[in-house]
């Protein structure tokens, strides 16, 4: 005969089990914090072109496409071990790679550029932080999904590889409104 | 050759501990004498594989083996020799490896100690044991294989995290797992205790060395965990409430709480099952602790490379092995009853007090680690839980607890003569607070509103600590080792609220921005930045600044920050520069460089920092004397067992021994 | 008068453990109500990059960045609210410390105190079963052998 209140620990052991299994299950996505901007408009911004020194990369000329955002910078170990499957994305050429160079060193960035090889349609340089902290970017790299209309519609924060791209980003990619008048 | 040796070591392991599991449960439950002779055969073979395995792999580091893919994950040919055998453990899969290795010792030490025992209650034990060791030994050859080959071998390895690279790093993770593993004995016991259905005051006795001890050893790697990130990590914090370290901690908690139940059960049967609880539920944290560090379910400072295969497969033997513990419980413990009875302010009264705040406490730790984890798992709105949260929380209960520990060292068993002892515990009293009072104001010339209350508590503690051991020695009568140990983990109980209280009310801190040549004064200090020079290390570049600490006048030290960049990692690492005079601390840490030639420098004055970590060592030495007690190897007589007991239990002696 | 001490001391102990430091940033804002209000607030917001610390106490990058942002702020003009909810509508209420208050989060905050109540419930039953026990408990209180013998020796 068993009294009720010796099977309380197993009960809420197995329940403790069940919400951990669910815990462990969404892992892989929980790792990181989850944006709070999804579904809202990506901050504006006017930021000077790396690459093209003496224009700006604004966020007004970037709109009417969907168009992917990577935050990067050459003290960052993780931007480095990305950086082939961002030469592999672009040669899919299914959204401009517009790059953003956060708190970085002018020279050290072009000529990383130019040895690993440039993926990106333009690169803005954000030197303070400012846009960085609008996105609430807190560790690169981190890699945003703009629609058409300016909207952030996927963030990941973490490389990318081909796989996650897959998984995250081309399905987004596919179903965002085609380019046409905001 | 090496690696797959080691590999096949692990597999041999294995099967032996699966042998070692088998025979120890099963042989008892069918009263095969030969099975049972088997059992300790095999914990010899199991541990002779074991240490075979971690001794091919600490070999594949020595030699810098980077065909080995864990070798080249963690160690680099600019890695110190040093260093290089503590790698074996700095990551997940070495890590494990250490952990088996440990239970194996335990098994080892407990195979010798249940020779004294009765054969089947001795073989049960190590039989659960063997069941954990296959139920680790599996999942380490099925998710974490060490051996794991690199083809083709990496040219150079990524070295070890350059915070790992620390002699409190060859110490911590050894003495934390040897406390973690440790209680898995007491866990055994306890299964073994269900398995024979049949739990008295002979078994708590048994049982206590082994609590005591693994506590011991849990403490000592807790604090020097806390001490190495207080001058490893730079900004003078020594508890972050951090997932990683609660989960350590809590089994701490756990084990304080079986420490003293045990002490009830075994001197008057009480607290049966709740003692069982108690034993599932230590070494239950302990492996909840493990599934949190590496099931990438907690991100943390200490979290090893998350993988949520690892996190399925931890979590089924985690409900294999406490969830078997807890039907066994479910089934076996509703039979245990005693119907001894005690007095309002007897001993055990305060004992019953003590294990219901510690759980308590243990209950706010448990619900602050894993809330976020919980509110995140059910798509709640992640939930944020940190230090302002723990610190108020954690005091709640044990504000209280501290405050009657004096009242419980002064209660006698089973009769309340407290009143007895009124005298003694007013005088007590009043001297704590006057010295309190002194200490707060005298030394630091005032203090906050809790600081005198935090200092009564402690020094209420010491005296009446010393009353009895004082009056024994006065009458030339002995003080058994178990008094004695008790006696000095209280006191270091109370050197911790000493330490803790004194460092959280008068801590000076102060971010400046200084200068090469320039001086600063911080409460009664002088700080001169004399200058900055480069300097270099085995793997790494640093800046160094050179830092000369006076006092009226007088240098008292040189004190020596770094901000070192390490080679491979590529990630910057600050070294505080740490000095004590007349027992406060002071931490100097570097900055940034704030252009035009000034740096930020952040001077810290901790009074009494030192004596959080001294106090850990001081209630493990305490422990470690308790726990020594010859005591504890001797059975009580079967008389003094049997009797005061019900019926009932005798009964279920009788009818379910074997 | 325990339990009155008890409830005093449960009342007062979420004081034990609130401490100042200073931030990490040497410059100080001039007006000392900004500076403690800068102070607070950033001892009150995480740094995300770090684990259960504030950006007060963190040395890196972003967190010296936030402090900038909130320093900016606070000298505007903003109010504490106003930066607060800044910070939660670009990094998400898990940049908040001390999470606030809210139906969510009461479970967790007087946790402690009805666990308090609960045990306190919980003792005094045990202890009037006890002690009612104690008048049919005749056993001796038996010392233990091995010690009388050291003693004798």
């Amino acid at each position: 005969m068993m009294k009720t209140r010796f099977i309380v620990p197993l009960i809420v052991f197995v329940a403790l089990a069940g919400v951990l299994f669910i815990a462990v299950k969404r892992a892989p996505d929980k790792h990181f914090i989850a944006s709070v901007l999804i579904g809202k408009p990506a901050p504006e911004f006017k930021l000077p072109s790396l690459t093209n020194p003496g224009s700006n990369v604004t966020s007004t000329a970037l709109q009417g496409k969907p168009y992917v955002l990577n935050v990067w910078g050459t003290w960052c170990p993780m931007c480095r071990v990305e950086h082939q499957a961002l030469m592999q994305i672009q040669q899919l050429e299914q959204v401009p790679l517009i790059g953003l160079n956060w708190r970085d060193d002018d020279a050290l960035a072009l000529d990383w550029l130019a040895q690993l090889g440039n993926p990106y349609e333009q690169v803005a340089i954000d030197k303070q932080g400012r846009l960085a902290i609008d996105l609430g970017v807190y560790g690169a790299p981190e890699t945003f999904l703009i629609d058409a209309k300016g909207i952030i519609v996927h963030k990941h924060v973490g490389p990318l590889d081909m796989e996650i791209w897959k998984r995250d980003f081309e399905p987004k990619i596919n179903a965002a409104p085609a380019a046409g008048p905001t | 050759m090496l690696p797959e040796l080691g590999h096949f070591a692990l597999i041999l392991a294995m099967l032996l501990a699966a042998l070692q599991a088998f025979f120890g449960i099963l042989g008892p439950q069918f009263g095969r004498e030969r099975w049972m002779a088997a059992v300790t055969p095999a914990v010899a073979g199991q541990f002779v594989m074991v240490v075979t395995a971690i001794g091919c792999l600490m070999a594949s580091f020595i030699n810098l083996d980077f065909s080995v893919k864990y070798v080249a994950q963690n160690a680099n040919s600019a890695l110190p020799m040093v260093y290089r055998i503590a790698a074996v453990w700095g990551a997940h899969e070495g890590s494990l490896l250490l952990w088996i290795f440990l239970l194996g010792c335990w098994t080892v030490a407990v195979s010798v100690g249940v020779l004294r025992l009765p054969k089947r209650f001795g073989a049960r034990v190590l039989g659960v044991l063997g069941f954990v060791s296959f139920a680790f030994l599996l999942f380490t050859l099925a998710t974490s294989n060490p051996f794991l080959r690199l083809e083709p071998a990496a040219p150079d390895g990524q070295d070890l995290n350059p915070l790992l690279q620390d002699p409190a790093l060859a110490i911590h993770p050894p003495l934390l797992y040897t406390g973690y593993v440790g209680f898995a004995v007491a866990f055994a016991f306890a299964g073994a205790a269900m398995l024979e259905g049949k739990m008295d005051q002979t078994w708590a006795r048994w049982t206590r060395p082994w609590t005591t001890s693994a506590w011991a050893f849990l403490g000592m790697g807790i604090a020097l965990g806390s001490w190495w990130a207080y001058y490893e990590l730079g900004w003078g914090g020594y508890w972050f409430w951090d997932p990683v370290e609660n989960a350590s901690f809590m089994p701490w908690l756990a084990g304080t709480a079986l420490i003293h139940s045990l002490a009830v059960t075994d001197k008057r049967g009480l607290f049966k099952s709740w003692t069982l609880l108690l034993a599932i539920l230590a070494f239950s944290l302990s492996l909840l602790g493990t599934f949190l560090v590496r099931s990438g379910v907690t991100v943390s400072v200490h979290s090893f490379a998350a993988d949520p295969t690892r996190g399925v497969f931890i979590l089924a033997f985690l409900l294999i092995i406490i969830g078997g513990a807890l039907t066994l419980y479910a089934w076996r413990a509703p039979l245990l009853k005693s119907q001894a009875g005690f007095e309002f302010t007897s001993r055990e009264s305060f004992l019953l007090f003590n294990n219901i705040l510690l759980v308590i406490a243990l209950a706010v730790v448990f619900g602050g680690t894993m809330a976020p984890l919980i509110a995140d798992a059910l798509k709640m709105p992640t939930l944020s839980v940190g230090t302002p949260y723990f610190n108020p929380s954690f005091a709640t209960p044990m504000v209280p607890l501290l405050a009657l520990v004096a009242l419980g060292i002064m209660s006698s068993w089973k009769r309340g003569r407290l009143s007895e002892h009124q005298r003694t515990l007013l005088v007590t009293l009043g001297v704590a607070i006057v010295l309190a009072l002194a200490v707060s104001f005298g030394i630091w010339g005032g203090s906050r509103v809790l600081t005198p209350v935090g200092f009564t508590l402690a020094f209420w503690i010491v005296l009446t600590s010393l009353i009895d051991p004082i009056d024994r020695w006065r009458r030339k009568l002995t003080i058994s080792r178990g008094v004695l140990g008790m006696t000095v983990a209280h006191i270091g109980l109370a050197v911790l609220v000493i330490g803790i209280t004194a460092v959280e009310s008068f801590t000076n801190e102060r971010d400046i921005a200084l200068a090469p040549g320039q001086k600063a004064e911080q409460g009664d200090y002088q700080i001169h930045f004399v200058n900055l020079t480069p300097a270099e290390g085995p793997n790494y570049n640093a800046v160094r600044g050179q830092f000369v600490v006076s006092r009226d006048g007088k240098p008292l030290m040189t004190l020596n920050p770094e901000k070192r960049q390490y080679w491979v990692q590529r990630s910057v690492q600050t070294e505080a520069g740490i000095g004590t005079d007349r027992g406060t601390n002071i931490l100097i840490a570097l900055g940034e460089d704030l252009g035009a030639g000034k740096w930020s420098v952040r001077v810290q004055l901790r009074p009494l920092v030192n004596w959080v970590w001294i106090a850990a060592f001081i209630m493990a030495l305490g422990g470690g004397i308790a726990a020594s007690d010859r005591r504890y190897r001797t059975a009580r007589s079967e008389a003094a067992d049997e009797a005061g007991v019900v019926a009932g239990n005798a009964a279920l002696a009788k009818g379910k021994s074997g | 008068m325990r339990r009155a001490l008890l409830l005093a001391l449960v009342a007062f102990s979420w004081l034990a453990f609130m401490r100042v430091a200073a931030a990490i940033d040497p410059t100080v804002i001039p007006d000392p109500a900004l500076q403690e209000r800068y102070q607070k607030l950033t001892h009150e917001l995480r740094c995300m990059q770090c684990l259960n610390q504030s950006i007060a106490d963190s040395p890196v990058e972003l967190a010296g960045e936030l402090r900038n942002e909130v320093r900016e702020m606070i000298v505007e003009g903003k109010s504490d609210d106003e930066i607060r909810d800044y910070m939660v509508a670009r990094y998400g209420e898990f940049i908040l410390f001390r999470p606030r208050f809210s139906a969510r989060n009461m479970w967790l905050w007087l946790g402690p105190t009805v666990l308090l109540l609960v045990g306190a419930f919980i003792a005094v039953r045990i202890l009037r079963q006890r002690s009612a026990l104690v008048a049919q408990d005749d056993q001796p209180l038996e010392d233990d052998p091995p010690l009388e013998k050291e003693a004798g020796r």
